[in-house]
């Protein structure tokens, strides 16, 4: 055993400590996991000291447990001293139960490539500043993972939150089994099952974990990674639109086209998708004029149209919540057993507007303009409603609501949209040509047009105010950087306060 | 009910003489006070000592049969008064909280103990909160040592010698008539380790000979001409007594003497420290056996001139190891030496920082600095442990910082998303925060809270902020832990007496939630050794307040919402106290668990409720999230390949508060939020109106699902 440690524990008197720090968040089982380590070492032969700082880290912030191991010794009079804190460059193993936290491990010093064995989970949990960006504020995955790779003497690593998923384990059993099949510690595998079942408290799915966590450490868990790329193919309903796709379209937009056409069949009909490609058309010529083999333009404006096009009404809405596979994927998330019901609760608040919108224009425009009919709705509608899909009333009252679907192309929302679209498309093609950045930029600028209510209605004006300010930015030499700069401005904050300190610093 | 339950591990209480104990250091400290045949304990909770209470609570059948006497003290204030009960009795005492923030509000009560003194032992046991992981202004206790004269006891961080911290400090009590203070950092509360057990002592003067034979003396009592009195005693008596006791008893260690004519003079509490570092730089091997001696003070104050001085006197050079500022102990060897006229030179914060922890890393830099300058020969240069190198440059890894938040389904969290709500109607207010979890509305994704000036004290922070002609109120926050600890009389009582016309949340979640789950006066579970269930609403009416209102369900939000809007532009004047109450979930989830698992065995039909996001209607703009900050509330990649921001999700570690659902109905922000409700053990009618249900379901589901047929392959 103890292929890593050998030397030192193999000797008749061990001269330093085994050190190992455990980096887990408030309530992932840290301390169970070093209690595990520590009754093992006991039962084991060893002296083992551990000490952790909770407090208030324990309410989800990140702690440090740190344990160290030492041979009883033969005179009981004589005790190791054992630190009570890692010392940078020191430490043989550290446990990270997550990406960012094993990252943090190595920036910490805790890990060093000459010395530590990093078992880390690869799964994130991310930060609050990842969490509330309004865009994408992820780190990146591929980064973090290098960082703890080159960090570590010896990196063992796996997925070990969805390996306690799916052994309806806890990730402090799975991680004590990588412990285990990592091989780091002069201890058998027998005796670390010990101490879960010495522990007392679920041992059974502990087990279970355990054998997960050990199987991957020893490699045992690799799974052949999906080569096939599934998302480029469609179904037989639209291989005549593919073809389509194949002839006029180049290929480096494929990816971004083709899921554009399944989405807004299922959104609307194949007509529709057939009209999308159709309004694409004239931004293919416009690349094919400046020629940029990977077609930012056209991949930009080719999602954005498919998103716009498929904006998220009330019947698009409901058309999605009623769906079969919905059904089966929430049944399949809450793990209910046969005997056990499940039901499906909508949290919607439905507004006049919103209403207004799914209805044909001219009833629409007259439900915007008849004050009781509003009041009328927002009564009803009143604190918003908790539908039950599962049930009979709730599921007709959605499906009804999904039936607009007929009537969308005539509906007050509809005609909106589509004159939007003409103008953004338009001016796109109109500036390609002069401009081929600054186009490519205007393309992403739907990109603000999300979310419901409130937020949607920020979005519309932050969207409109970056229109309004283009035929100004379009006299700049820097158009595009500009351009960008209150986009990323809009993007970043939704107080708005961003996008006005940015139009300032533009228009100055 | 506490957090966490000691049950199990408090049966190592009634181990015996060389029976070998093992567990944390905090539990040592209480087998220790046994084995000391203390008569009474009083303390109150706050890392690192929440568990010593917590220990105490559940071992409250064998402090019973003992005769020992333990109180959760109403404040730390409380707790050090307590300790009048060592004043005319030969009782032995022991009074605990969280330092330095403890002792300042106990140090009214610590500074008239001091001034009579003790005939029993009165042992003050101060976790000192200081360093990594503390949540608390970075100061020392051993300023309050020093001002009050009480002598200060810093052990090294083993469990036998904290163990023989407490009985050396109540022995060095009574013979110096003088309460002693045993400083604990936070990494040796928490240390698990062993230590050979005695038995345990039943004190042989009870409380109860005590209550029934009265005694009183004048010259104990503060007051002059006998507080003039004690300020000499403690200078003539009671200091030099000390420095006998300690010097007699051996209460400081010499390691290694003679070896070099350079030293190092250490706070006991940094010898773990000290000893690894020279163990990295070949000085020492592991079971301490140093190559440069080691004067060790378990005792930080008073310092013994004669130790010092017979320590220093064959040497060059010592560096002293004192974690903290200011730099007492080292300023208090200079002048010993001095007097001496002694030339050895001292360095201390020359070598190491004047501020900040002692990290092991910290200690290994200033070591090696010392040595390099008088034993250069000693060291390796090449071969240096890596902390005691110059750092390497920072890895590139964007690494965010996780600071501490309210916990999934936390019922505070919606108090801050309903003031989060009303600051969109009516623009931003001064927010006074309080000492708690609620502190955590400061942090992302809350932001709120301007300033934090101790523990009940959120209402007084914003006393000043009192304008008559201003057009906003301020609102403040404080706990139910806060409240009674002293926040009703100098928060809410100031604010009736002084006219306030301001708002003060009360966040009532039935316990001191952020130290530990403790209860108190409010408590809405029934306690056999306390009493609760006391109305918060009922102390504030009590005290003058005339605009009342209690939330019994923070979760509704829009009630919350409304209620807070309404305390900030109501025309009615004075001041005005909403009591938003719910139980803290991370006690109610150990509490209901196993109760429910219980019902569904029986038979009994339980719902258990999730939150979901739909991926396909979430656009991304985690507006969700910023209105919550929920650990359970996160992102995931985008299913569809054609959106590049994350959606949100809910993980497996929801518990179905309802948060979710009623911003997204409150702050009208998307459709996407679903409830699962699972049932157990449904009932008949239930299972058929279900399967009649869904057989229609299906029917149109199949039906219209045909459109969709050959999108995707």
């Amino acid at each position: 055993m103890s292929a890593i440690l050998q030397p030192v524990a193999g000797a008749a008197v061990q001269s330093r400590a085994i050190t190992i720090a455990i980096l887990a968040m408030g309530g992932e089982g840290g301390g169970v996991l070093a209690d595990w380590i520590v009754d093992m070492a006991e039962q084991g032969g060893y002296l083992a000291q551990t000490t952790s700082v909770p407090g208030v880290a324990q309410r989800t912030g990140t702690t440090v447990y740190y344990v160290e191991l030492f041979p009883e010794p033969q005179n009981q009079n004589t005790d190791p001293v054992l630190a009570l804190m890692p010392v940078p460059g020191e430490v043989d193993i550290v446990i990270a139960s997550e990406l960012m936290e094993a990252a943090r491990a190595v920036q910490r010093g805790l890990v060093t490539p000459d010395r530590t064995v990093l078992i880390a989970s690869t799964n994130r949990v991310y930060s609050m500043t990842e969490k509330t960006a309004t865009g994408d504020g992820r780190v990146d995955h591929t980064q973090l993972f290098e960082a703890a790779k080159s960090g570590a003497k010896i990196l063992v690593h796996d997925d070990f939150a969805a390996r306690a998923h799916e052994t309806n384990s806890v990730i402090s059993a799975v991680l004590f089994g990588a412990l285990a099949g990592a091989d780091v510690l002069p201890f058998e595998r027998e005796r670390f099952q010990q101490a879960i079942q010495h522990g007392g408290v679920g041992v059974a799915s502990s087990l279970a974990g355990f054998a997960a966590g050990f199987a991957s450490a020893r490699g045992q868990n690799a799974r052949i990674a999906d080569v096939t790329n599934t998302k480029l193919k469609v179904g037989w309903r639209l291989r005549e639109l593919a073809a389509r796709i194949q002839q006029e379209f180049p290929a480096a937009s494929h990816e971004i086209v083709l899921p554009a056409i399944q989405k807004l069949t299922d959104y609307q009909d194949l007509h529709y998708a057939n009209e999308y490609l159709d309004r694409l058309a004239p931004v293919v010529s416009a690349e094919a004029l400046h020629g940029r083999p990977d077609v930012p333009l056209l991949r930009e404006a080719a999602r954005y149209l498919a998103l716009w096009m498929s904006y998220e009404d009330a019947s698009r809405v409901a058309d999605l919540k009623i769906r079969r596979t919905r059904f089966e994927r929430v049944q399949q998330e809450s793990r209910a057993k046969q005997a056990q019901l499940v039901q499906i609760r909508e949290f919607l608040y439905p507004r006049a507007e919103e209403i207004a919108d799914i209805l044909p224009a001219p009833w629409g425009r007259w439900l915007m303009n008849s004050e009781w009919m509003q009041r009328l709705i927002e009564r009803f509608a009143k604190g918003g409603q908790i539908v039950e899909t599962t049930s009979l009333a709730g599921f007709l009252k959605l499906y009804f609501m999904a039936g607009f679907r007929r009537w969308r192309r005539n509906s007050l929302r509809h005609q909106r949209e589509r004159m939007k679209i003409e103008t953004w498309l338009s001016l796109l093609i109109a500036i390609a040509p002069e401009d081929y950045q600054l186009a490519a930029e205007v393309a992403e600028s739907p990109r603000l047009l999300k979310g419901y209510g409130d937020t949607y209605a920020r979005g519309v004006k932050n969207y409109e105010a970056l229109m309004s300010a283009l035929p100004q930015l379009q006299r700049k030499p820097d158009a595009a950087k500009c351009f960008r700069k209150l986009l990323d401005a809009a993007l970043s904050d939704d107080s708005g306060d961003k996008l006005t300190e940015a139009m300032q610093q533009v228009a100055a | 009910m506490a957090e966490r339950s000691f049950t199990k591990e408090v049966q190592k209480l009634r181990l015996g003489e060389g029976e070998v104990f093992r567990g944390e250091g905090i539990l040592a400290v209480t087998k220790a006070l046994l084995q000391s045949g203390v008569s009474y304990v009083a303390g109150y909770q706050g890392a690192p000592i929440s568990h010593l209470m917590d220990v105490l609570t559940d071992a409250n059948d064998i402090l019973e049969e003992l005769g020992v006497h333990f109180e959760h003290s109403a404040s730390e204030a409380t707790a050090a008064a307590t300790l009048a009960a060592s004043v005319h009795y030969p009782l032995r005492g022991a009074a605990t909280f969280k330092s330095t923030v403890g002792t300042n509000v106990a140090s009214d009560a610590l500074a008239n103990l001091a001034s009579g003194g003790v005939k029993g032992g009165a042992l003050i046991i101060v976790g000192e909160d200081y360093g990594e992981g503390s949540s608390i202004m970075q100061e020392r206790s051993h300023a309050f040592a020093m001002k009050s004269q009480m002598w200060l006891l810093d052990p090294r961080p083993n469990l036998r010698c904290i163990v023989k911290a407490v009985e050396d400090g109540f022995a060095l009590s009574e013979a110096t008539s003088t309460p002693v203070m045993l400083e604990l950092r936070i990494r040796a509360c928490h240390v698990h380790g062993r230590f050979i057990a005695k038995d345990n002592v039943r004190p042989k003067f009870t409380l109860r000979d005590a209550m029934e034979n009265p005694v009183r003396d004048v010259s104990r009592i503060v007051l002059p001409p006998a507080s003039f009195l004690q300020e000499q005693e403690k200078i003539r008596d009671r200091w030099p007594a000390a420095q006998k006791y300690i010097q007699e008893n051996s209460l400081n260690e010499v390691f290694n003497d003679g070896t070099r004519d350079i030293g190092i003079i250490l706070q006991g509490g940094m010898y773990n420290a000290v000893v690894r570092s020279l163990e990295l730089l070949g000085l020492s091997d592991v079971f301490g056996s140093s190559q440069i001696p080691l004067y060790v003070l378990n005792v930080t104050y008073p310092l013994v001139d004669e130790e010092v001085k017979k320590f220093c006197e064959n040497k060059r050079a010592v560096l002293v190891i004192e974690e903290g500022q200011p730099d007492f102990i080292e300023q208090n060897l200079h002048a010993i030496l001095r007097r001496a006229e002694l030339m050895t030179k001292i360095h201390g914060k020359d070598c190491l920082p004047m501020a900040g922890e002692y990290t092991a890393a910290v200690v290994i830099a200033g070591i090696t600095k010392f040595i390099r300058e008088y034993a250069p020969e000693l060291i390796q240069e090449s071969n240096l442990p890596k902390a005691a190198r110059p750092a390497p440059p920072a890895k590139s890894a964007e690494v965010h910082p996780r600071p501490p938040s309210f916990c999934t389904g936390c019922p505070e969290r919606p108090i801050f998303t309903a003031m989060k709500l009303v600051e969109r109607e009516l623009g931003p207010h001064h927010v006074s925060a309080d000492i708690g979890c609620h502190l955590f509305s400061i942090l992302p994704p809350f932001n709120l809270g301007a300033t934090t000036m101790g523990y009940g004290l959120g209402w007084a922070g914003a006393a000043a902020l009192n304008a008559k002609d201003a057009s906003k109120r301020t609102i403040s926050v404080m706990g139910d832990g806060g409240f009674w600890h002293n926040g009703l009389t100098s928060g809410v009582g100031n604010a009736v007496f002084n006219q306030s016309d301001n708002v003060l949340v009360v966040v009532d979640n039935s316990y001191t939630a952020a130290t530990g789950g403790q209860d108190i006066l409010s408590s809405a579970a029934k306690n056999p050794i306390r009493t609760t269930r006391l109305s918060i609403a009922d102390a504030v009416r009590g005290v003058g307040v005339k605009w009342v209102r209690t939330i019994t369900h923070t979760y509704d939000l829009a009630k919350m919402r409304d209620v807070i809007r309404e305390a900030l532009t109501t025309k009615e004047r004075g001041p005005k106290v909403i009591v938003a109450q719910s139980e803290c979930a991370l006690n109610k989830e150990r509490r209901e668990k196993p109760w429910k698992r219980k019902q569904v065995e029986q038979g009994a039909r339980i719902v258990s409720q999730k939150f979901g996001v739909d991926a396909e209607t979430c656009t991304g703009d985690h507006s969700c999230i910023r209105l919550s900050g929920c650990p359970s509330l996160t992102i995931a990649p985008n299913p569809d390949p054609l959106r590049k921001d994350p959606v949100a999700t809910v993980v497996e570690s929801c518990i179905g508060c309802g948060l979710c659902g009623e911003v997204a109905h409150v702050a009208r922000l998307c459709p996407s939020f679903y409830r699962t409700d699972v049932i157990s053990n449904p009932s008949r009618w239930e299972r058929f109106t279900t399967r009649v249900a869904h057989a229609i379901i299906h029917f149109l589901q199949r039906r219209d699902g045909r459109r969709l047929d050959g999108i995707y392959a």
